[in-house]
C-alpha cells in the first residue's frame, strides 16, 4: 500500500494533474441529481467505450474489401473462437449505444438541461446524436450483404434527388459508377476512422462542459432560470446543498452502466450476431431488403408519403429536423424547466414516441409491400371455393396466376398492398370489378393488356362470390330500374 | 505572426488542391463518360422474342476486388425482330431490384411496391417515372448495350446519355 501512495506521489509530481482530477472528481453537485434519472450520459460513454474495443477486435479479422467482406464475416461468426459473440456483442452495443443517446436525449429534453447557460452542450449533443445515427448505418454497411448492398442503392437513389448536384454526391457516396469495392472502403473509412475520431473529440467536450456548468439541477415548478441571476443561484444550490460528484452521485451511473453492459452481453449471447444476410451478389434479385430497427421508421415514411412529397421530405425533413434541435436552446434558453410547467414538451416528447413507435410497427410489418410469393406459395382459403362453379374456380385460378394475391389478401393469407377482397361483392357491381381489373387506378396496375376477356369474366365471377353467406352482391340501382324486377334477381343470393 | 500564418495557408491550399481533386476523382471521372460503353450482353438466342429475361454482365468499370458485386443484372424484352428494351433491375423509387412476372406482364418492386408493365411505364406504386432503360444495338448476332453505371431518379434521364423517359 505504501508503495502504491510512494508510486502515485511520483508520478504525480511529474505529471501535476492529481490535484485538478480530484477537484473534478468530488466537485458538488446539486443533491437530487444523484438520481436514477440522471444516468443515460455517463451509460452511452460507457457503450461508446464498449463498441470501440469490440469494434477493434472485429477489426482483427474483418476484411473491408467487397469481394471478401462477406466471407470474412462467416469466418467471424463459424469459424473463429467466439468469433459470433464479438460480432454479437458489437452489433448489440450498436442497438443499445442508440436507444440509450435516445433516451439520455429525451430526459436532457424533458428536465429544460438544454437551457442557459447549457445552450452548446445541447448543440454538441445534437451533433453526437447524428454522429451515432452515422455509426449506426454505416455499421450496418460494414455488415456487407444484401441488405447493405441494396440499402446503399437506397441511399444513393435518395442523393440523387439533390437538385443539380445529385448524381455527383452519388458518384462521391459510391466512389464510382456503382456499388462496389470502393463503396465498402470508404464507409470503412467513416465508420472507423472519421467518425470515431469525430466521436471522441465531441465527447470530450461534451463531457469538459458538462464539468465546467455543472449537473443540471432538478427542475423545481416556480424556478425560473434568468440568465442575469443563474449561475449564482445555481453555485449557491451546489455550495450550500451539493454533495460531492464522487462517490455520492457516481455509484448509480457505474451500476447503471453495469447493468447495461450486461444486459448486452446477455442479448448477444442470447440472440447471437445480426446476420449477414445474402451475400451481396447484384444478380440475386430475390430479396426484400429492409434497414434496421432504427431506420425502420424512415422505411415507412417513404411507403406512405404521396410521391410528389416524396423528394421533398427526404431532401428538407432531416435538415429541417436538424436545425430545429439546434434551435431550440436558443428559442427557449430562460424560463420555466420543470415538466409540470411545459405542457408542450410533454407532449411533443409523447407524439414522437408514438409517432416512431407506430412507424417502426408498420415498418416492422411492411403493409405496402406486396407479397412476391404470394400468388405461388400461398392458396386460396377453401372456405372461397366451396361449392363454386366451375366458372367461379376458373376465376380463382386466374386470380392465383395473374398474381392478384399479391397484393390482394383472402382470408388473411395475400398482400396488403391493396385492400383485402373477402368481401368486395359487397361493395363493387359486376360492372365496376370489370371496370376496377381493366383500367385500374387507385395505385392498382391496369390489367386490360394482359386477361382475355374470357380471363376477366372469369375473375369478376369469382370476385363476385366473394360476399359474407346470405349477403345479396352490390348492384347497380340504376340498372336495376331500367331492367325491371327481374335484373335484380339475376345473381341469386347463395 | 502574421507571415506565419499567411505562409501557412498558402502551403495548406497547395497541399489541398490535389487532395480534393483526389476525393472529387469518382466524379470528375464520370464527367468525362468514362463509366459507360459499349460491350455485348450475349447472343441474341438467349432473348427468345415476346419473352422478357433476367441477364447478368460484368460491369465494364470494375476493379479486381470489387468481387461479386461487379456482376450486374438488368431485364431484356425482346420484342420482335431487332426490336428490344433492355431495362436496368433498379426501381425508379429507391433501387430495390424488380422482378418480373409473365403471367400478370408487370415488373413489380418488394420495397415499396413500385409496379410497371411489361413496357417499363409505371403501373403503380411510388415510382415517379418508369424502369431505366438502357441503349442497345443488334451486332454480329449478339445484343450489346451502353452501362457502366448504376441508374439513379436524380439523373436527367435515368441513364447517364440516355434518352429521356418518353423520347
Amino acid at each position: 500500500m505504501r508503495l502504491i501512495k510512494q508510486l502515485g506521489e511520483w508520478f504525480d509530481a511529474r505529471l501535476q494533474i492529481g490535484a485538478t482530477l480530484r477537484e473534478t472528481a468530488e466537485h458538488p453537485v446539486p443533491r437530487e441529481t444523484a438520481s436514477w434519472f440522471y444516468v443515460f450520459g455517463s451509460a452511452a460513454v460507457v457503450v461508446f467505450i464498449l463498441q470501440i474495443f469490440s469494434g477493434i477486435m472485429l477489426a482483427l479479422i474483418y476484411v473491408p474489401s467487397a469481394g471478401e467482406a462477406w466471407n470474412s464475416l462467416q469466418t467471424l461468426n463459424h469459424e473463429v473462437t467466439l468469433g459470433w459473440f464479438a460480432r454479437a456483442v458489437h452489433g448489440w452495443g450498436s442497438e443499445f449505444m442508440v436507444a440509450i443517446v435516445l433516451l439520455h436525449m429525451v430526459q436532457v429534453f424533458w428536465f429544460g438541461a438544454y437551457k442557459y447557460p447549457r445552450e452548446l452542450t445541447w448543440v454538441v449533443g445534437v451533433f453526437l446524436l447524428v454522429m451515432t445515427l452515422g455509426m449506426a448505418f454505416t455499421g450496418q454497411v460494414l455488415r456487407f450483404d444484401q441488405d447493405a448492398y441494396w440499402g446503399l442503392g437506397i441511399g444513393a437513389s435518395i442523393s440523387s434527388r439533390v437538385p443539380i448536384i445529385g448524381p455527383p454526391i452519388v458518384n462521391l457516396m459510391l466512389g464510382g459508377p456503382i456499388i462496389a469495392g470502393a463503396t465498402l472502403s470508404r464507409f470503412f473509412a467513416l465508420h472507423v476512422f472519421v467518425l470515431p475520431g469525430l466521436l471522441i473529440a465531441f465527447v470530450g467536450l461534451h463531457l469538459l462542459m458538462v464539468i465546467k456548468l455543472g449537473i443540471n439541477e432538478w427542475p423545481m415548478p416556480g424556478r425560473i432560470v434568468r440568465k442575469a441571476t443563474y449561475v449564482k443561484e445555481y453555485h449557491e444550490l451546489t455550495n450550500k446543498d451539493g454533495i460531492p460528484f464522487v462517490p455520492s452521485a457516481v455509484w448509480k451511473d457505474l451500476f447503471f452502466a453495469a447493468f447495461i453492459l450486461l444486459a448486452i452481453g446477455a442479448c448477444a449471447a442470447y440472440f447471437g450476431p445480426f446476420g449477414p444476410g445474402g451475400e451481396p451478389n447484384p444478380t440475386i434479385i430475390q430479396t426484400a431488403p429492409k434497414p434496421d430497427f432504427f431506420f425502420l421508421w424512415i422505411y415507412a415514411v417513404l411507403s406512405l408519403l404521396p410521391p410528389s412529397m416524396e423528394t421533398p421530405a427526404l431532401l428538407v425533413g432531416p435538415v429541417v429536423g436538424i436545425v430545429l434541435l439546434l434551435l431550440l436552446p436558443f428559442v427557449s434558453s430562460e424560463g420555466e424547466k420543470s415538466w409540470q410547467r411545459r405542457p408542450v414538451a410533454v407532449l411533443l416528447i409523447l407524439l414522437l414516441a408514438v409517432a416512431f413507435g407506430t412507424f417502426t410497427r408498420r415498418a416492422e410489418h411492411a403493409p405496402w409491400s406486396p407479397v412476391m410469393d404470394a400468388w405461388s406459395g400461398k392458396p386460396i382459403p377453401p372456405q372461397f371455393l366451396r361449392n363454386r362453379t366451375a366458372l367461379e374456380r376458373q376465376g380463382a385460378l386466374v386470380f392465383q396466376a395473374k398474381q392478384c394475391h399479391n397484393c390482394h389478401a383472402l382470408g388473411n393469407e395475400g398482400g396488403e398492398r391493396g385492400p383485402a377482397l373477402d368481401n368486395v361483392a359487397v361493395s363493387m357491381t359486376r360492372d365496376q370489378l370489370i371496370r376496377q381489373v381493366i383500367q385500374g387506378g387507385g395505385n392498382m396496375p391496369a390489367y386490360g393488356k394482359n386477361l382475355s376477356p374470357a380471363e376477366t369474366t372469369a375473375l369478376v365471377t369469382f370476385l363476385q362470390t366473394l360476399r359474407p353467406p346470405g349477403q345479396r352482391p352490390a348492384r347497380d340501382a340504376a340498372r336495376d330500374a331500367a331492367n325491371g324486377p327481374a335484373g335484380a334477381l339475376s345473381s341469386p343470393v347463395r | 505572426m502574421k507571415l506565419g500564418i499567411l505562409f501557412n495557408g498558402i502551403v495548406a491550399a497547395i497541399l489541398a488542391i490535389p487532395l480534393v481533386r483526389y476525393i472529387l476523382s469518382p466524379v470528375s471521372h464520370g464527367r468525362k463518360g468514362a463509366y459507360q460503353s459499349w460491350f455485348a450482353l450475349g447472343d441474341l438466342a438467349q432473348f427468345p422474342a415476346g419473352q422478357t429475361r433476367l441477364a447478368t454482365y460484368k460491369n465494364p468499370y470494375v476493379n479486381l476486388w470489387d468481387g461479386m458485386t461487379g456482376d450486374v443484372a438488368c431485364w431484356v424484352r425482346h420484342i420482335e425482330g431487332a426490336n428490344f428494351q433492355v431495362f436496368a433491375v433498379n426501381c425508379a423509387h429507391l433501387g430495390c431490384p424488380v422482378r418480373w412476372f409473365p403471367q400478370s406482364g408487370l415488373f413489380m418492386c418488394p420495397c415499396h411496391g413500385g409496379v410497371y408493365y411489361q413496357d417499363g411505364s409505371r403501373a403503380s406504386g411510388p415510382p415517379e417515372r418508369g424502369l431505366f432503360e438502357h441503349h442497345y444495338k443488334v451486332e454480329n448476332g449478339k445484343l450489346w448495350i451502353k452501362a457502366g453505371e448504376m441508374p439513379t431518379p436524380g439523373m436527367v434521364s435515368g441513364i447517364p446519355g440516355g434518352k429521356p423517359p418518353c423520347a
